[in-house]
């Protein structure tokens, strides 16, 4: 009897730590997905990550879907940020210019109150379409790391030119985001 | 009797009094985490933290209950807004997982432990004296007698 509880407290030990040892290697070997913004940073082919999420502009929801066949600058934001409250009457002014031709800007408030952020968009002027993402579900595909984050989509729906990280249109940027725009809208290859 | 009977109606309104208490600011900051920083609001600084904390004063003044208002901040922030995970639905797996392995970490050790119990009791059985064989027993006592003298 006492082999026997002894052998079975073996087991149990073992197959705790062999347990433990598989949820260590498949968080090291499974649970390293990049976003979309390290891949555009190594040259990768990417798509931009598909979202569906309520608006703050107006009422129902806006999936990326939907916006398929429209070049797209899509700026990760909140209402707390500093830098963005810099930038958002640069990207209102690109939506004005540039919508004749077709080219969306699109706001996603992140971890944000829905009220601090239409609050945000009425100081501003912000017409462009805005969704809010509250838990922040878009950050880890898209490789968010900080607010704000801006990228660019073609009409095929792939990023392109280069993630710009803080805000837009400053000394250090204003030719990337110049870029992004062009290639956005397919003036440049 | 009766004084005892008074005493523990007044320990138990005291008790209820104390479980349907207004909750302060700081015990809600210390439930609640901080969507961009990861820890509870009253180790945090950041300016979403910040506004959560006025958030959750305003709603308190406003008559607002705990439960109210951590449904209202989960309904912005999502379930990761709490501190801990609710105690209902998937959730619940997070409190019962550790509670069950403690349960089976117990009875473990006990049966490790009355094994052992078990085997060291037959040990000390198994270890009766044995007797000598007689020219050896003759030679100790001999020895010990020297011994003695």
């Amino acid at each position: 009897m006492t082999g026997k509880v002894q052998r079975a407290g073996q087991v149990i030990a073992i197959a705790g730590v062999a347990t433990l040892l598989g949820l260590l290697i498949w968080k090291v070997a499974f649970d390293n997905e990049q976003g979309a913004a390290d891949k555009l940073a190594k040259g990768e082919l990417v798509h931009a990550p598909a979202f569906s999420l309520d608006r703050l502009d107006r009422e129902g929801t806006l999936s990326l879907a939907a916006l398929k066949g429209k070049p797209l600058v899509v700026n990760f934001w909140a209402s707390w940020c500093g830098p963005c409250k810099d930038e958002a009457p640069v990207l209102q002014q690109t939506y004005e210019r540039y919508r004749d031709r077709g080219l969306v800007v699109l706001g996603v408030d992140v971890k944000d109150f829905r009220e601090d952020a239409r609050r945000f968009m009425r100081r501003y002027g912000i017409t462009y379409p805005v969704v809010y993402d509250g838990k922040g579900s878009t950050i880890g595909h898209w490789g968010i790391q900080g607010y704000p984050e801006t990228f660019f989509v073609d009409r095929t729906g792939k990023l392109v030119g280069e993630r710009i990280a803080g805000a837009v249109d400053i000394e250090r940027n204003r030719e990337a985001f110049e870029r992004g725009i062009a290639l956005a809208l397919g003036d440049q290859s | 009797m009766t004084r005892l009977l008074a005493l523990c109606a007044l320990v138990a309104a005291l008790l209820a009094g104390a479980a349907t208490a207004a909750p302060s600011p700081a015990d809600l900051e210390a439930e609640l985490v901080c969507p961009v920083c990861g820890t509870t609001l009253d180790q945090s600084d950041a300016p979403i933290a910040q506004r959560m904390k006025r958030y959750i004063r305003q709603r308190l003044a406003a008559g607002a209950s705990e439960k109210q208002i951590k449904a209202e901040l989960v309904d912005q922030f999502g379930p990761g807004v709490l501190a801990e995970p609710p105690k209902s639905g998937f959730d619940l797996l997070a409190w019962l997982v550790p509670l069950g392995l403690l349960v089976a970490g117990a009875v473990g050790v006990g049966l490790i432990a009355w094994g052992w119990s078990r085997r060291r009791g037959g040990d000390e059985a198994d270890a009766a004296p044995v007797a000598l064989e007689p020219e050896l027993e003759r030679r100790v006592d001999a020895e010990l007698r020297r011994f003695e003298s």
